[in-house]
Parts: structure tokens; sequence; C-alpha cells
């Protein structure tokens, strides 16, 4: 154990943080009711994966790994602008943003 | 030694930041929570040799995001007192979701013996960066303005007040 910790962490010490930060947004996105909350437990998930590419990136020497991380972050943002929209005019329409509140399509 | 003692602090803020996200019931504090669980994320971009995407996950993240849900939060609700509470539901069955998903994917990264490479590679700088995006990748990287001013224009349409 001590010589683990002696050299500088593993590629699989990020990949497993990021798969723990991932699987706490998923718990997020199944568990919240507001649709807000959702929201952000995706922000958690998204946020994972841009830890992977960047970890990737650093132990294969490739920038290209960091680029896709800016190109994620970039559509992230992109998403997050039409979520809060499609949550404002839920919120209008509904007076609630829960996520049980449409129940137009309900059969 | 010290790489491991960055990586376990950095590793701890933002996985306590992230379960406060997905635990408090305060909204507002979610949001908070998020944000720095974000900043975290940002530290371990300069730990991995990556500062000017720590850079932009600030100045997106921080800076844009966290004000924008902001935002939503105070727009969505009627606001009784201070407190802006919600609740959740279905915990148990998403829990196991959750610990049946990090199973699969730990048991996956722990098999792979290429992840237990230590050795990392001296990263080039940003100006390196800068030269893969304006010469090698520069037409997803102008498609890539296109979608944010189409996302601009789509949410401005989205969330206008009335029809014309």
């Amino acid at each position: 154990v001590i010589e683990l910790f002696a050299q500088p962490p593993a590629l699989s010490a990020y990949l497993l943080l990021a798969a723990l930060l991932f699987s706490i947004g998923l718990y997020g996105v199944l568990s919240r009711k507001n649709t807000l909350a959702i929201l952000i437990s995706i922000e958690l998930m998204a946020n994972a994966v841009n830890i992977n590419l960047v970890a990737f990136s650093r132990y294969s020497g490739d920038l290209v790994g960091q680029s896709f991380a800016l190109f994620s972050i970039a559509l992230t943002v992109a998403e997050v602008v039409i979520g809060l929209a499609i949550v404002i005019l839920m919120y209008r329409s509904h007076k609630s943003i829960e996520a049980d509140a449409p129940t137009e399509l309900r059969g | 030694m010290m790489a491991w003692v960055a990586f376990a602090a950095i590793a701890l803020v933002i996985l306590t930041a992230a379960l406060q996200v997905v635990q408090s019931t305060d909204l507002v504090h979610t949001v908070f929570w998020l944000a720095l669980s974000l900043m975290g994320t940002a530290a371990l971009f300069v730990h991995l040799d990556a500062e000017f995407l720590a850079v932009v996950q600030i100045l997106l993240y921080t800076g844009g995001v966290v004000t924008l849900m902001l935002f939503g939060v105070m727009l969505t609700r009627r606001i009784n007192g201070v407190r802006i509470l919600h609740e959740s539901a279905g915990k148990p069955r998403a829990l196991l979701c959750a610990t049946a998903l990090f199973g699969c994917i730990a048991h996956a990264i722990i098999r792979d013996t290429k992840t237990s490479n230590n050795t990392p590679v001296d990263m080039a700088d940003t100006e390196a960066l800068g030269q893969l995006f304006l010469q090698e990748m520069v037409l997803p990287f102008e498609l890539l303005s296109l979608l944010l001013l189409g996302a601009m224009v789509g949410a401005i349409v989205l969330a206008r007040k009335v029809d014309p």
C-alpha cells in the first residue's frame, strides 16, 4: 500500500472519482421531483464526463481530450439555457415545476 | 505523495458537495453546493495540467450556469419566507440504480489493466490548445458558436412573454 501511495495517482483513481460523481448525479436525477433540481443533477453528470476526458488526456499526452472537454462544457451551457427556458415555460403554464405536474399526455 | 494529498483533498470537496446537491432540501443551497462541486472540478483540472479548462470551467459554470440557475429558482417559485424547500421521491429505487451503475463502472475500471497507468505525460501548454482549435478543429469550433447562437435565440423565443 505504501508503494502505491509513493507514486502519483493512477488513471483509475480519477476514473473512479468520475464514476462516483456520475452515480451521485444519476441518483439525483432519479430521486428529485423538482425539474430545476433534476437539471442541476444532470450538470453533475456532465461534469463527471469532463473529468474523465481531461484525465484520459493527461495520461495519454493528447490534447484532443482537453478540446473535447471544452466542446462538452459549451454544449452543457447551451443545454442549461434551453432547459431553463423550458422550466420557466412550464412554470407559466402549470404554476409548478414539479416533474409530475404536466399530465396532458397521460392516456 | 503530494499528488495523492492534493487529489484526495479535491476529491473530498467534490464528492461532499455533490452529495449535498442531491440531498439538500433547500433549493438555493442545492445551487450553491453545485457551485462548490464545479469549483472543485476546476481545481482538479489544474491538478491535471489543464489550466485553460479550469478557467473556462469557472467562467462558464460557476459564473454563468450557477447564476442562471439562481435566476431560475427565483423566477419559478413564489417565495414564502427565506427558505425554498423541495423534496425527493423514490429514494430506495434511485439509490439501487445509482449503486448498480457505480458497481458496473468500477468493475470495468478495475479489471482493465490499461487504467493502472500512473505515468502522467507532461501536457503541452495553452498555446498548443489554441493552435489545435484554430487549425485542426476550426470547423467544429465554428459550428459550436453557431450552436450557442441557436441556443440563445431558442431560449429567448421560448421564454418570451407574448406571441406577436
